[in-house]
């Protein structure tokens, strides 16, 4: 038998889903322009998210490490940040007993073959080209995240979860 | 001295269920978006109890009809996949409506609206999902893989899974090959 499980609020008589039924989402791109264009595109998608972002992959590695932090359901990662790209933090990721788990997907300019196969091999899930247009960003980011929503709510294994789009 | 409280409620929340049901003796899964999944019927009044327990702490259990048949939906569907007897491709919609004596359109819906993602995606989804696992195996040919799973032919295995993944299966095995080797390495 399925329950859920819920939290009840006595002030506002409402009861919120235990996990709040949301995808925390965590962003590191140094970039203000792109962060803003990411939070934009997924704005739009209908599965439920909460997203927090950090400037570079220093930020990002000090977050994760903290004691207090919960971890995000699903990382993106711009490949070219300042002081730690996004493929050095996502080797430190999975060498880290408690990140190595967590979803990751690595966005970047190229969309040469031997760069997608690697970033695979070293770990990521997801490989996004950049695309031109916000369009095309809206519907990969669609792709991406209600993907993502079914491997968190079917209990899929998510050492296969590979997408490239 | 003051100190300011920092506190983590999903854990907290999960620490209490636990030690509750295990108090309890109830056999359960939570999932990941606060589903709580119990391995037996209960009756009305053992989740009275149940609730009578946690509400001390604010957590209530609540049956959700329209989620519980979104589940019944996804068992068949995952059940179908992972066997290994005749599918039902092109009949999946009839043996829904029969299964669960509702209108498809009624189904399709509540599947949409509660998953965000229609059923004939969860199937391919799914479908997908074991070609990965067969592939990681490596105990059979793509040919066999095909006909296992009823694909009319390869190429249309192979279109589905690029469509799907993004990637080709053989793209897909070789990556998951120089991930152990990789990992290994490390």
């Amino acid at each position: 038998m399925i329950f859920l499980c819920v939290l009840l609020n006595r002030k506002s008589k409402h009861s919120t889903n235990m996990n709040q039924n949301y995808l925390h989402i965590l962003l590191a791109d140094d970039d203000e322009d792109d962060r803003l264009l990411f939070a934009d595109a997924i704005s739009e998608v209908k599965v439920k998210t909460k997203l927090h972002m950090v400037n570079d992959g220093e930020q990002l590695m000090s977050y994760l490490e903290k004691e207090s932090t919960t971890l995000p359901d699903f990382l993106f990662l711009d490949i070219n940040m300042p002081k730690k790209n996004g493929i050095e933090c996502l080797q430190a990721i999975r060498n880290n007993e408690k990140l190595k788990h967590l979803s990751v997907a690595i966005y970047s300019t190229s969309n040469a073959e031997k760069d997608i196969e690697d970033t695979f091999v070293k770990g990521a899930n997801v490989y996004i080209c950049k695309p031109n247009n916000f369009d095309d960003l809206k519907r990969i980011m669609k792709n991406v995240i209600t993907t993502k929503w079914q491997f968190h709510t079917t209990g899929l294994n998510k050492e296969t979860f590979l997408l490239n789009v | 001295m003051r100190y300011h409280i920092n506190y983590n409620i999903t854990l907290a929340c999960k620490a209490i269920v636990k030690e509750k049901f295990t108090q309890m003796g109830i056999d359960y899964n939570l999932y990941e978006d606060g589903e709580l999944e119990l391995k037996k019927m209960i009756s009305q009044d053992e989740l009275l109890h149940i609730n009578k327990q946690l509400a001390q702490y604010g957590i209530e259990l609540i049956y959700d009809q329209k989620i519980s048949l979104v589940n019944k939906i996804k068992d068949i569907i995952i059940n179908n996949v992972n066997s290994d007897e005749q599918g039902f491709n092109t009949k999946l919609s009839i043996y829904l409506t029969e299964k669960l004596h509702h209108t498809y359109a009624y189904l399709a819906n509540l599947f949409t609206e509660v998953t965000y993602t229609t059923i004939e995606n969860f199937f391919i989804l799914q479908k997908i999902q074991r070609v990965k696992q067969l592939l990681i195996e490596n105990n059979l040919t793509l040919t066999q893989i095909a006909n296992l799973l009823e694909y009319s032919s390869v190429a249309h295995l192979s279109n589905q899974f690029k469509k799907t993944t993004g990637l080709t299966p053989t793209a897909f095995q070789r990556i998951i090959k120089k991930r152990k080797e990789y990992l290994n390495s490390q």
